[in-house]
């Protein structure tokens, strides 16, 4: 079997009528990849502690000093603009849900009979 | 184990056939035990409140008296966001576990199957039966959203289903079925032992027995006595086999039959016949035929006993509604209707004639210092997946 089928039958429903909860599907769908993406990044912090225990064991670190670590002046400055861009990515929808507000755009079937236009 | 944490999934022993979890993977499948045991713990008591508080004053205003049934509540429970969240939750953690234990099966599943190949060689305690249909009750929808059920395959000699069960149960139980996820059997094995202290099979069957894990506990404690597991799921047996050899147990006779119909066997060949867990996944066709099956097949002064969860009567309408979750929303649809049915009578009807029903309580016999204790009323008890049970036992006159 190949590796992406593998993937897919991993992923197979359930045989039977799957109950939704939520006002609507979408809604659980959105709630599903929450619940995954809360999983994945419990598994990366746990990969974290796991690869400092090993750097502790192997004398490149000693206990507890990642958590004593301070940032510098710079790695600080360097971390505020990724934390901003993070969020920005983040709440991307919502920003332009600001920067909409007040906009009266043409639809796309106006701008189309624009462009459709002939001499 | 303190009571504050939970066990990590590397517990489990990790037997020759077990499915070999990489890092990533063990971080999932603890994850996913937490979340379960979170929305137990943390989650779940909010429903009864909004129950207590919000629903059931509603019900009464409007019908003028005290919900009448489980499906009266369920009715106006499922309108409330607080339960619609919850259950939406459950239902997904149960489907990110088997998506989780069927990535982490299928992605060595060429590995298992050629040690459970080898372990089953040859061996004619291995009984197939490539003609047995799947009856509806296993059939009709994939149990606990269990993609393909116990019996699925999608090669020749295939193993994901019961490779995926196998590492899968720890998270629905949060570890309290023990190492090897035998907490029942080996519940059953120690009441036996202790409790009828000169009881001793010569011939055992368990019906209904997926990957042998509860028949396993029983064969140890009887080593001489021959064990005949059947179960209708091809997947599950060739699994079962290999398990149980790679665990060192030799006595098992795993059969592909339908508890239905076992007119391979004597009448009255049996002293002690089993079942955990399994009458709630068959249906008001197939219980009778079993029950005359088993009432044929034990020997005068034989004993069958069913591990389940306790009957509907008697309990508070509230506590129905919650065990019934998994009939309408874990594809259990037979779980509700065998929980209110009229045991004393069916067991009457099969053969058995009037008798009372013995019943006892029987939590799940694991090492507590690894994987922690849990006692009937406990706190967070999660209505009906907690290892709790409500054992019935029928003897048949001597």
């Amino acid at each position: 079997m190949k590796a992406t089928e593998k993937i897919s039958l991993a992923a197979k429903k359930a045989k039977g009528a799957r109950p939704y909860f939520l006002a609507d599907k979408q809604t659980e769908q959105t709630l599903s990849m929450v619940m995954t993406l809360a999983m994945e990044l419990q598994v990366a912090n746990e990969r974290i502690a796991s690869l400092e225990s090993l750097l502790v064991q192997k004398g490149v670190l000693s206990q507890g000093e990642l958590d004593a670590y301070q940032p510098n002046k710079d790695e600080v400055a360097q971390r505020s603009l990724a934390t901003q861009a993070f969020l920005s990515r983040l709440l991307r929808l919502t920003q332009q849900g600001k920067q909409e507000m007040g906009e009266n755009p043409p639809s796309m079937e106006a701008i189309q009979a624009i462009l459709t236009q002939t001499k | 184990m303190s009571n504050e944490t939970l066990p990590s999934w590397l517990a489990l022993t990790q037997h020759e056939v077990m499915a070999k979890a990489s890092h990533d993977d063990v971080a999932r499948l603890n994850f996913l035990t937490h979340l379960n045991v979170h929305l137990s713990s943390q989650i779940l008591p909010g429903v009864r409140e909004v129950y207590e508080q919000e629903v059931k004053p509603a019900i009464i205003e409007a019908t003028g008296s005290e919900p009448q049934d489980r499906h009266q509540i369920r009715s106006a429970m499922l309108d409330h966001p607080y339960y619609q969240f919850w259950s939406a939750l459950r239902r997904n953690t149960m489907e990110m576990r088997h998506q989780v234990g069927r990535g982490v099966v299928l992605e060595q599943i060429e590995d298992i199957v050629a040690k459970v190949d080898a372990l089953n060689q040859g061996a004619d305690t291995l009984e197939l039966d490539d003609a047995l249909p799947i009856p509806d009750n296993v059939g009709l929808v994939d149990i606990h959203c269990q993609p393909g059920c116990y019996y699925e395959e999608y090669f020749p000699n295939d193993v994901t289903v019961a490779a995926s069960y196998d590492i899968g149960l720890f998270v629905t139980t949060a570890g309290l079925l023990g190492g090897l996820s035998d907490g029942g059997g080996q519940a059953i094995a120690k009441w036996l032992k202790e409790q009828q202290p000169g009881f001793a099979p010569k011939r055992i069957l368990d019906i209904g027995c997926t990957i042998g894990h509860n028949i396993v506990p029983l064969a140890e404690a009887f080593p001489d006595a021959e064990v005949i597991a059947v179960d209708v799921a091809r997947p599950s047996l060739r699994y079962a086999h290999a398990r149980a050899k790679a665990l060192g147990v030799n006595n098992i006779r795993f059969v592909q039959a339908n508890g239905e119909d076992l007119s391979r066997y004597a009448d009255g060949s049996f002293d002690l016949i089993s079942t955990s867990m399994f009458l709630h996944e068959t249906s008001h066709q197939s219980m009778p035929n079993i029950l005359a099956e088993i009432h044929r097949l034990l020997a005068p002064g034989g004993v069958c006993l069913h591990l389940e969860q306790p009957q509907y009567d008697g309990m508070p309408v509230f506590e129905q509604f919650m065990r019934d979750w998994d009939t309408y929303f874990n594809n259990e649809p037979y779980w509700g209707p065998m929980h209110e049915l009229d045991l004393a009578q069916m067991v009457a009807d099969s053969g058995f004639g009037a008798q009372p029903l013995e019943q006892i309580g029987l939590v799940s016999l694991v090492d507590e210092s690894i994987f922690g204790k849990r006692s009937a009323g406990d706190a967070g008890e999660d209505y009906g997946r907690a290892p709790v049970w409500n054992a019935f036992l029928i003897w048949k006159a001597a």
